[in-house]
């Protein structure tokens, strides 16, 4: 591995133009004499042909693509970001539907916490942190990275607003209502673009198994949001069944995406059920959708404390689920990246025996 | 006036000495890629990368002693010089969020890396795997097309340094008839499976290649896409997604109320 940081030749900025000009041209003399040097010695036996290119298609299997750099920060942001915006979502609507206010309470400060861990996570990750604000610099709708830093940016500032403005209401009150309001709308409506994004980010790229499954992965990822979100929830000790509902339906949800990947059987989509990332997937799957949904359908029938021991069961692994989930996607993008077969239309490449595929079955 | 320009990689006059790869380290100043012997081939950087802006291939063709005018004990050998293609409708421009990736007034794609932040989004946006973030320093590299060179009138610094002109550069439109030309005489001299590497679905490259056979011997994807293709799927799905969210929310509030 390359360790040296780039070995500027100490002298370098000494050189006038004309003799780094120079040098070039030496290097090409270098080269040149090189070659006239051996030239001698090739003979051409005729009747042998012409050279042509090599037999197999691909270099050596080495990739085409590069491996997707991003590390352990992008999917634990796709995570928080996910539950934050959904519970956004659910304060927004309960606050309207004057249910609880205690969920109401929870609920915004899922999305203010979720809201400042977001940025972190994602400074952290970039090669050069310190300028994390020149995606501020301008605003592009075709870069899915783009439309996201702007919508974390109103989601956060929203998000934070909401919480504090709120606080502040019930601690002294006479705090007018609608600036509260109006936070909580800015939340929740950046909130749904926050959950879903960041399917069409790694979606829109170049990467098999992810362009491939772009129309699966935003309602994946909303579904996984809207089930961690309601699961934390749950989690901090509220039991309107609502949550129950909403838990159950992101769980059948979650099961049905599960089954469509398990069938899916396009070359691209082989990360997801081989190897490593494959085993993450199916554990995710496993923990977001069948499992918790027999809980909770179990939960319904049972008792009230075992039912509330049960909806507890099922949101700690809708939690760890959505989480897994996450890391899935990433990890099975990297080792989609890895094979080169499908960019090169998979001819005869070694452990593939199936014919060439159309364009439509990759 | 038209000023784009472009590189014309032919891989049948490439001898694979590497004066490419090293005068664009040289003039650009970049680092080595480590000292570590690869064993594919003659080939030790094996691919482009944050640190190798130009890279020669080398494709081995089996043992088949003498093959094509070597010496008869030894097999023959493709050598082809692989460069950043400047689609003419290039992925990671596209992608970048800061707006660091520009095009540049003679049509190649440019990275000014006093506005890149290192985000990567590039990296996964190349079709062609060409981008890299440069784990030391962050930021994401490529070929710049020798940019401060072309300001300065000159030829990038691999297409001066060729010593078989099997990188020319020129006008973009001159150098895919220059391209043609040269496919007809190989043609015309029994190379039948020569081939010009432009493809369409990126809207052409400004750095053409002439190969043997069919691209995928060269690593080339013979369908490149632009990422950007599948946005109008994504933010579909988004919506879908988003109003399932406010949907299932609102029915599981109001459903649930007694």
């Amino acid at each position: 591995m390359t360790t040296a940081r780039p070995t500027l030749d100490p002298d370098e900025k000494k050189r006038s133009a004309e003799e780094r000009e120079a040098q070039l041209l030496q290097i090409r003399h270098d080269a040149e004499n090189a070659v006239r040097r051996s030239a001698a010695e090739i003979e051409a036996p005729r009747e042998r042909g012409l050279p042509s290119a090599a037999a197999a298609p691909g270099y050596y299997g080495l990739p085409v693509l590069k491996t997707p750099p991003w590390t352990w920060e992008i999917p634990i942001y796709f995570f928080v970001g996910g539950a934050a915006g959904a519970a956004a979502v659910v304060a927004r609507v309960e606050e309207w539907n004057r249910a609880e206010p205690g969920l109401v309470r929870d609920a915004r400060w899922i999305a203010a916490i979720g809201g400042a861990i977001s940025p972190a996570l994602l400074v952290s990750d970039l090669g050069y942190p310190r300028r994390f604000f020149n995606m501020l610099r301008v605003f592009k709708l075709q870069s899915p990275m783009s439309v996201g830093s702007w919508t974390l940016v109103a989601f956060s500032s929203s998000a934070a607003a909401a919480a504090f403005l709120s606080t502040v209401r019930r601690r002294s009150g006479g705090l007018p209502r609608v600036f509260m309001n109006a936070a909580d709308m800015v939340a929740a409506i950046s909130g749904t673009v926050l959950a879903t994004y960041t399917g069409v980010l790694i979606g829109a790229t170049a990467v098999p198994v992810w362009h491939e499954n772009i129309s699966i992965l935003p309602i994946h990822f909303a579904i996984s949001g809207l089930s961690s979100a309601a699961s934390i929830l749950e989690l901090r000790g509220h039991e309107t069944p609502a949550l129950n509902a909403l838990g159950l339906a992101a769980c059948a949800g979650e099961t049905m995406i599960g089954a469509k990947i398990e069938l899916d059987k396009r070359p691209a989509s082989a990360p997801l059920k081989t190897g490593t990332s494959g085993w993450l997937t199916r554990i995710g799957g496993m923990l977001s959708g069948p499992l918790p949904l027999v809980l909770r359908v179990i939960a319904g029938f049972a008792r009230k404390e075992r039912s509330v021991k049960l909806r507890k069961a099922a949101a700690i692994s809708s939690i760890a689920g959505s989480l897994i989930t996450r890391a899935a996607w990433i990890s099975a993008g990297k080792v989609s990246a890895k094979n080169p077969r499908l960019e090169l239309r998979g001819v005869g490449l070694p452990g593939n025996n199936r014919a060439t595929p159309t364009r439509g079955e990759i | 006036m038209n000023t784009t320009t472009a590189f014309l990689t032919d891989s049948t006059l490439c001898i694979g000495c590497k004066a490419c790869e090293v005068a664009c380290k040289e003039w650009n100043g970049i680092s080595h890629d480590g000292f570590e012997w690869s064993g594919l081939s003659y080939d030790n950087t094996l691919g482009l990368g944050h640190s190798t802006w130009r890279h020669v291939k080398f494709i081995e063709n089996g043992i088949v002693p003498g093959l094509g005018g070597n010496a008869p004990e030894t097999a023959a050998w493709a050598f082809s010089s692989d460069v950043c293609k400047h689609c003419g409708d290039a992925g990671c421009l596209e992608a970048c969020p800061t707006g660091a990736i520009v095009r540049t007034e003679f049509g190649g794609v440019f990275i000014q890396p006093d506005v890149c932040n290192g985000c990567g989004y590039c990296v996964v946006a190349c079709p062609f795997g060409v981008v890299e973030r440069n784990p030391e320093d962050g930021r994401a590299f490529k070929c710049t097309f020798c940019y401060d060179r072309q300001l300065a009138g000159l030829k990038p610094a691999c297409a001066t340094a060729c010593p078989t002109e099997s990188i020319k550069f020129g006008q973009l439109d001159e150098l895919r008839l220059e391209a043609q030309e040269r496919l007809e005489e190989l043609h015309g001299r029994g190379m039948h499976d020569v081939a010009i590497y432009d493809p369409e679905s990126v809207a052409g490259i400004h750095a053409l290649f002439i190969t043997r056979g069919d691209p995928e011997r060269y690593n080339l994807p013979p369908q490149p896409e632009v990422p950007t293709v599948y946005l109008k799927k994504g933010w579909t799905s988004a919506a879908v997604g988003a109003g399932l969210l406010v949907v299932g929310v609102f029915a599981a509030f109001l459903g649930t109320q007694k």
